[in-house]
């Protein structure tokens, strides 16, 4: 690429010099300081962006592959029918052991997986320990009895497509909070195109503040 | 001040002096509610925690004339909290539709400004890190969250019962704008049923009544705070250990004994 052509006063001719060698030398030292800056700010851009982001997050599987969608689609069952309420009012959240065994006494399919929920966990009676994506914080309060039973909110507004997977996605773990990256969204700015992509402070107020609810700390911190 | 009209749920507290023998139930029952940490042995005195300080008056005089009473005083809640207005990071805030002063640990940057401010010594500080003796950690209440060393804590009326009634009547599918009914831990644990809690807004309500009595009295009502915990003596000198300094200046009586 030729300089003066872009460049009308280039700042080799400031320079008094009659030496050519040094003209060119300075012409190349132009080139080389632009092609040197354009390099560093895509190197911090690909740390901060790409490289930071994916150190920070640890990535675990689930202990067993779940499929949402065989039993939601093909078993026509409900969200409610394994994340029910219990008596007293609160969410039971994830589903314990004995409440796959009415269908998983024994194998119905030939998954790999299915196989593993029998011999591993139903039959000697043992919890799954599920990694929960949209677990919260220690000193966050949360009930679903308002917001499912009072304000009839669909399962989907907060958690997504969740029910229709075929599989569970990679549970990612912040290793400096230990919280699920489903709490801060998958932008590295926050949140995502989807309300159900993160579950932040604003998440909550915000719907709050469209739906009327007055807020106070205490509601949702303990 | 719209919203305080609107509100129809304060919950106010009322000791019965009286009825207080100063067993310190009250206090053990808080700490176990609401997982207040215990202090490493070395912590003086002033460093402990709890949310419920049970203090002892005496009335001054020598036997066979001297008496004492023990005072339970939580945070009482004041309608004009002195500590709302210092908190340089709002960490301290009124719930207009409970009457109840929230202290949220996590923004709280510990300067301790409201504990020099609250009239009631009411507030505390974690000086240090949240420690349990072997065991009782397993006791943790998962309805409140521990905090964390640098921040400030103090009673909260025990909210997260509130929770769990506000939870239920949810799910009862009760309306939202509906007042709910639970019970602190102190109140619920006093083996003499000195406390008593409710909402003092309610029309016929056990605690509007208490209020109403001749035997009751605020601490340090001449500052102006409005407590929103009453407490009850038939005794005149109990009743004189809420005055302040101030009664005394303006006439309104002795002040306490020995001020």
């Amino acid at each position: 690429m030729n300089d003066n052509d872009r460049d009308p006063k280039p700042r080799i001719e400031i320079i008094p010099t009659t030496n050519p060698e040094q003209e060119r030398s300075a012409r190349r030292n132009t080139v080389w300081g632009r092609v040197w800056l354009a390099l560093g700010i895509s190197a911090g851009l690909f740390i901060g962006w790409v490289a930071l982001p994916f150190f920070l997050y640890e990535r675990q599987e689930q202990p067993l592959a779940f499929n949402h969608s065989v039993h939601t689609k093909d078993a026509g069952m409900a969200c409610a029918d394994c994340h029910g309420f219990k008596a007293d009012g609160s969410f039971a959240g994830i589903p314990p052991t004995s409440s796959c065994v009415d269908c998983h006494s024994e194998a119905q399919g030939t998954s790999k997986a299915e196989r593993r929920l029998v011999d591993e966990f139903v039959t000697p009676g043992v919890e799954i320990p599920w990694l929960v994506y949209a677990r919260q914080p220690d000193n966050v309060y949360f009930s679903h009895a308002p917001h499912v039973r009072r304000a009839g909110i669909e399962c989907r507004r907060c958690h997504g497509d969740q029910g229709l997977a075929t599989a569970t996605p990679v549970y990612q773990v912040n290793r400096i909070s230990t919280y699920s990256r489903n709490i801060w969204g998958p932008r590295i700015s926050g949140g995502g195109p989807n309300p159900w992509d993160s579950m932040k402070m604003s998440d909550c107020t915000d719907c709050h503040r469209e739906r009327g609810v007055r807020d106070h700390c205490l509601m949702c911190h303990k | 001040m719209e919203t305080h009209s609107k509100a129809t749920v304060a919950y106010a507290m009322v000791i019965d002096l009286d009825k207080c023998v100063g067993c310190g139930t009250c206090n053990v029952a808080c700490a176990i509610e609401n997982n207040v940490s215990v202090p490493p042995s070395e912590a003086l005195e002033n460093r402990g925690l709890t949310w419920m300080r049970t203090q002892r008056v005496d009335n001054g005089k020598a036997w066979p004339d001297h008496r004492t009473v023990t005072v339970p005083i939580p945070c009482q809640h004041c309608e004009h909290a002195p500590c709302i207005h210092v908190c340089p990071v709002t960490a301290v805030q009124l719930d207009e539709s409970t009457g109840i002063i929230g202290q949220i640990p996590t923004r709280c940057m510990g300067c301790r400004y409201c504990m020099a401010a609250c009239p009631y010594h009411a507030r505390y500080f974690n000086w240090f890190d949240p420690t349990w003796p072997e065991g009782l950690q397993d006791t943790l209440n998962p309805d409140v969250a521990p905090r964390m060393r640098g921040v400030a804590e103090k009673c909260n009326f025990c909210h997260g019962r509130l929770d769990r009634a506000r939870e239920l009547a949810a799910a009862e599918g009760r309306p939202a704008d509906e007042p709910v009914h639970y019970t602190p831990a102190c109140a619920e644990a006093c083996p003499h049923g000195a406390i008593t809690f409710g909402n003092r807004l309610e029309e016929g309500g056990p605690i509007a009544a208490l209020e109403k009595k001749p035997e009751a009295f605020l601490l340090l009502e001449a500052l102006g705070t409005a407590p929103k915990v009453t407490y009850l003596s038939r005794e005149p000198w109990i009743r004189r250990i809420g005055l302040s300094r101030l009664d005394r200046v303006r006439g309104h009586g002795d002040g306490p004994e020995g001020a």
